[in-house]
C-alpha cells in the first residue's frame, strides 16, 4: 500500500514535476486552441462538400471521411512527421500535429455537421428561399444555426475526444502535458508525474463528460 | 531522376516492399489480435456493467459512474503509460501487449456501458410494466424485453465508438508492442526510406476500411423505429 | 367476508376474488390513495370512473404491485399480495393487465408478444406456447396477424394483442387502464367487442374507462373515485340516473355532455 502511494501518489515528486507539467499544460492549451477551431472549420468544409450537388465533391468528401475514419490518428501523425521529410518537406512537431488533427478531426466534425444539417427539414430551405435569401444566405443564417443547435452534444463529445487526443503529440516530441509528465517520470523513475497529468486531464474534462451523460441519459416516459 | 521517380523511390520502393512485407504483415496480425481481444472483453464488460447498473444498487452504481467517467475523461495514452511504467515498480510485471489490451478494454467498456445504459433508459417505462405484469421477473424482463430494444438503439453509436477505440491499438507502438506502425518505424530507421510507412498506412486501411464500411452498413440497417 | 353484488337478476352473496382494504399510497408529499376499500366478486365487471388525477391508474397498478402501496391489504383469491413473502411474479400472472398505451414489445412478433411470458415464466415449450397463443389471438380475432410486428398493426389491433397477451396466462382478474383512450374513435368498437366477449365468458374485470355507453350496458357496478377516495359506488342505473353524491352528479353530468 505504501509502495503504491510512493510510486503513484508521491507528493514530493509531484511538487518537483509541477513547473514542468504546468508548462506542458500551457502547450496543451495552445494546441487545443489551434486544433479545435481547425477541426470545426475543416469539418464544416467536409460537411458542405459531402452535401453538395457536385458528384465529384461528394465522392471526394466521402473518400476523405472513410480514409480518416480508418486510419488511426497516431499513424496519420507519424506519416506526416516522419514521412514527409522524405518528400523534402520537414514539418515542425507543432505543424505536423496541427495538420494531422485537421485531417483527422475534420472528418469526425464533418459527419456531425452533416447529421445536423440533414436534421433540419426541407421546409426551412423552401421558406428561406421563398423570402428571397440566396442559397449561401439561407445556409449560413437559417440552416446552420439550427443544425449546430441540434448536434451540440455530439460536438461537445467530439471536442472532448480531440482534447484527449492532443496527448499523442508527445509521440513526436511536442512538449505538451503528457510529454512533460513522461519526461519527469523518466528522470524521477516514479509514475506520480503522469498520475498528476491524469488528474489535470480529469479536472478539465470531467465536467464535460458529466454534461454529456446528462444529454445522453434522457429517460423515456 | 525525375521528381516522380524520386517520389516513387522514397515512398513505394519495390525492393523495400519485398524486404519488409513479412514484418508489416506480422504487425497487422498483432493489431488484429489486440483489436479483437479488446472488442470482446470491452463490450462484454460494458454490457455487464450496464446490466448491473439497471438493478440500481446505490454503492455499485456510484462505482460504475466513477469508473465510466474516469475512463471517458482520460486519454488512453496516459493510462497506458501509467500502467506500463508504474506497475513494474510495485512488483507487477505486465507485458506491453497486456497493458494495451487492458487499457483499451477498460476504455471501451466505459463507453459501451454508457451507450447501452442510455439505450436501456430510453426504452419506455411501459415495457417494464407490461412485462412485469405478466409475471416476468426483473432479470427476465431485462434480458427478454429491455435489452433487445436497448441494444438496437445502441448499435450505431457503439460501432462508431468501437472503431475509434480499436484504432488506438496504434498507441501500443509507444510502449513497444510490435504492431504495424511499430514495425514500420523500425523499418524506416533501418532503411532510411518512407516506404514502410506507406505499407503501414495501407495495412491499417486493409484492416479498418472494411470495419468502417461494415459500420456504415450497420448504421443504415439499424435505423429502426419503435412501434 | 361476504358482500352483495348486483348481478343479473338479483343480489347474490359470494366471497370476493379481489379485495382491497385500507390502501394508501403517496408520491412524496402527494397523497394519491387515501384508504381505498374495494372488492370485486368473481365474474363481476367493475367500472372505475373519476376525474383525471384521482388515482384510478395508481389503484390498478397497486393491485398487481407495479406500484407499491404504503399500507393496506390486497387479497387475491385469499392470498395477501402485500405480504413480503408473497411470490409476486406468480401472483401477477394471475392478474392480467391492459394498458392505455398497449405496451407491446416492438422487437417481437405478435405471437412472440403473446407467448413470451408462457415460455419464460411458465416454462412451456415453444410449440405448446404457440398453440395457446394462437388460440388467444383467435379469441381477439387476430390469428392471421400472428407473424406481424406491432408497428404494422392499427392501435385497435395492438390493444387486442395486448389483451390476448394477458389472456393466455389464464388470469383470475383482468385490469384495464383506459384501454380505448389512445385509440381513434373508429377503432374503439373492436376493443370493446373483445371486452364484451370476455365478460360473456365470465372473466372478472376491473375497467378504468370513460366509455360511458359501454359502462351502462356491461358494468355490474360503477365506482366513482375522486382525490384518492371512493366517493360512491353502485349499479350503473343508480350512478348515472340518481347519484347520491353531489360530486358524482357533477362528474357524470360533465362526462355525459
Ligand atoms: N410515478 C409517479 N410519481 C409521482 N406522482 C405520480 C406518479 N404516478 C402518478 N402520480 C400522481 O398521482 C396522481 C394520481 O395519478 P393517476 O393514478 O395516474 O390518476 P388517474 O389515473 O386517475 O388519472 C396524479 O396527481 C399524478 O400526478
Ligand atoms: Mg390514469
Amino acid at each position: 500500500m505504501e509502495l503504491l502511494r510512493q510510486q503513484f501518489f508521491n507528493i514530493d515528486v509531484m511538487v518537483q514535476a509541477w513547473p514542468l507539467i504546468l508548462r506542458g499544460l500551457g502547450m496543451t492549451a495552445l494546441l487545443c486552441l489551434a486544433v479545435i477551431p481547425l477541426g470545426l472549420l475543416g469539418g464544416l468544409a467536409v460537411a458542405v462538400a459531402s452535401l453538395s450537388r457536385s458528384r465529384l465533391l461528394r465522392w471526394t468528401a466521402k473518400g476523405f471521411i472513410d480514409l480518416f475514419r480508418a486510419l488511426p490518428p497516431l499513424v496519420v501523425l507519424i506519416l506526416l512527421y516522419s514521412g514527409l521529410p522524405f518528400a523534402g518537406l520537414r514539418l515542425t512537431p507543432f505543424a505536423a500535429v496541427c495538420l494531422a488533427f485537421l485531417l483527422n478531426s475534420s472528418c469526425f466534425y464533418g459527419e456531425i455537421y452533416r447529421a445536423g444539417i440533414e436534421s433540419v427539414g426541407r421546409g426551412q430551405w423552401e421558406a428561406a428561399r421563398s423570402t428571397g435569401l440566396s442559397a449561401a444566405q439561407t445556409f449560413t443564417s437559417v440552416i446552420l444555426p439550427q443544425a449546430v443547435r441540434n448536434v451540440v452534444p455530439d460536438l461537445v463529445s467530439n471536442t472532448v475526444e480531440v482534447v484527449k487526443l492532443t496527448s499523442i503529440a508527445s509521440v513526436v516530441s511536442f512538449t505538451e502535458m503528457l510529454y512533460a509528465a513522461d519526461m519527469a517520470r523518466s528522470v524521477t523513475f516514479n509514475t506520480s508525474p503522469i498520475v498528476l497529468a491524469a488528474a489535470i486531464y480529469l479536472v478539465i474534462l470531467w465536467p464535460a463528460v458529466r454534461l454529456m451523460s446528462r444529454f445522453e441519459h434522457r429517460v423515456a416516459a | 531522376m525525375t521528381g516522380f521517380e524520386r517520389f516513387a523511390e522514397s515512398f513505394f520502393n519495390p525492393t523495400l516492399i519485398g524486404r519488409y512485407w513479412p514484418e508489416i504483415v506480422s504487425g497487422m496480425l498483432i493489431t488484429v489480435e489486440i483489436a479483437l481481444a479488446v472488442v470482446a472483453t470491452g463490450i462484454m464488460l460494458g454490457f455487464g456493467l450496464a446490466c448491473v447498473r439497471s438493478y440500481r444498487v446505490l454503492p455499485l452504481n456510484a462505482f460504475i459512474v466513477v469508473f465510466v467517467d474516469v475512463f471517458r475523461a482520460l486519454p488512453p495514452l496516459v493510462l497506458i503509460l501509467i500502467l506500463y511504467f508504474g506497475l513494474p515498480n510495485i512488483g507487477l510485471n505486465l507485458s506491453a501487449f497486456t497493458v494495451l489490451w487492458l487499457v483499451l478494454s477498460l476504455v471501451l467498456a466505459a463507453f459501451a456501458e454508457e451507450i447501452l445504459w442510455a439505450g436501456i433508459l430510453s426504452v419506455r417505462k411501459g415495457q417494464w410494466d407490461a412485462a412485469r405484469s405478466t409475471g416476468l421477473g426483473f432479470g427476465q424482463t431485462l434480458v427478454s424485453v429491455i435489452l433487445p430494444q436497448a441494444v438496437r438503439l445502441a448499435i450505431p453509436p457503439l460501432t462508431n465508438r468501437t472503431i475509434a477505440i480499436t484504432k488506438n491499438t496504434a498507441l501500443g507502438s509507444v510502449i513497444g508492442v510490435s504492431e504495424v506502425i511499430y514495425q514500420a518505424q523500425s523499418a524506416v530507421s533501418f532503411s532510411g526510406n518512407a516506404t514502410p510507412l506507406m505499407m503501414a498506412a495501407i495495412g491499417y486501411l486493409l484492416i479498418f476500411a472494411p470495419v468502417v464500411a461494415l459500420g456504415s452498413f450497420i448504421e443504415r440497417r439499424f435505423a429502426w423505429r419503435r412501434a | 367476508m361476504q358482500l352483495s353484488v348486483a348481478q343479473g337478476a338479483g343480489a347474490v352473496r359470494v366471497s370476493p376474488i379481489l379485495q382491497v382494504r385500507g390502501l394508501t399510497k403517496r408520491f412524496g408529499p402527494l397523497e394519491v390513495l387515501k384508504g381505498i376499500d374495494f372488492a370485486v366478486a368473481p365474474q363481476e365487471l367493475v367500472f372505475v370512473i373519476g376525474p383525471s388525477g384521482s388515482g384510478k391508474s395508481t389503484l390498478l397498478r397497486c393491485c398487481n404491485r407495479l406500484e407499491d402501496a404504503d399500507s393496506g391489504s390486497i387479497l387475491l383469491d385469499g392470498v395477501e399480495l402485500m405480504d413480503p413473502k408473497c411470490d409476486l411474479n406468480a401472483m401477477r400472472r394471475r392478474i392480467g393487465m391492459v394498458f392505455q398505451s398497449f405496451n407491446l414489445y416492438p422487437h417481437l412478433t405478435v405471437l412472440g408478444n403473446v407467448t413470451l411470458a408462457m415460455r419464460k415464466v411458465l416454462g412451456k415449450s415453444r410449440r405448446e406456447a404457440d398453440e395457446i397463443g394462437l388460440a388467444a389471438l383467435d379469441r381477439v380475432g387476430l390469428a392471421d396477424k400472428a407473424a406481424a410486428y406491432p408497428a404494422a398493426l392499427s392501435g385497435g389491433q395492438q390493444q387486442r394483442v395486448a389483451i390476448a397477451r394477458a389472456l393466455c396466462l389464464n388470469p383470475k382478474v383482468m385490469l384495464f387502464d383506459e384501454p380505448t383512450s389512445a385509440l381513434d374513435p373508429e377503432l374503439v368498437g373492436s376493443v370493446l367487442a373483445v371486452m364484451r366477449d370476455l365478460r360473456e365468458a365470465g372473466m372478472t374485470m376491473v375497467v378504468v374507462s370513460h366509455e360511458m355507453r359501454f359502462a351502462r350496458e356491461a358494468a355490474d357496478r360503477i365506482v366513482f373515485m375522486e382525490a384518492g377516495c371512493i366517493v360512491e359506488e353502485g349499479p350503473p342505473e343508480q350512478i348515472f340516473s340518481a347519484p347520491a353524491n353531489a360530486r358524482t352528479r357533477a362528474f357524470v353530468a360533465e362526462i355525459a355532455r
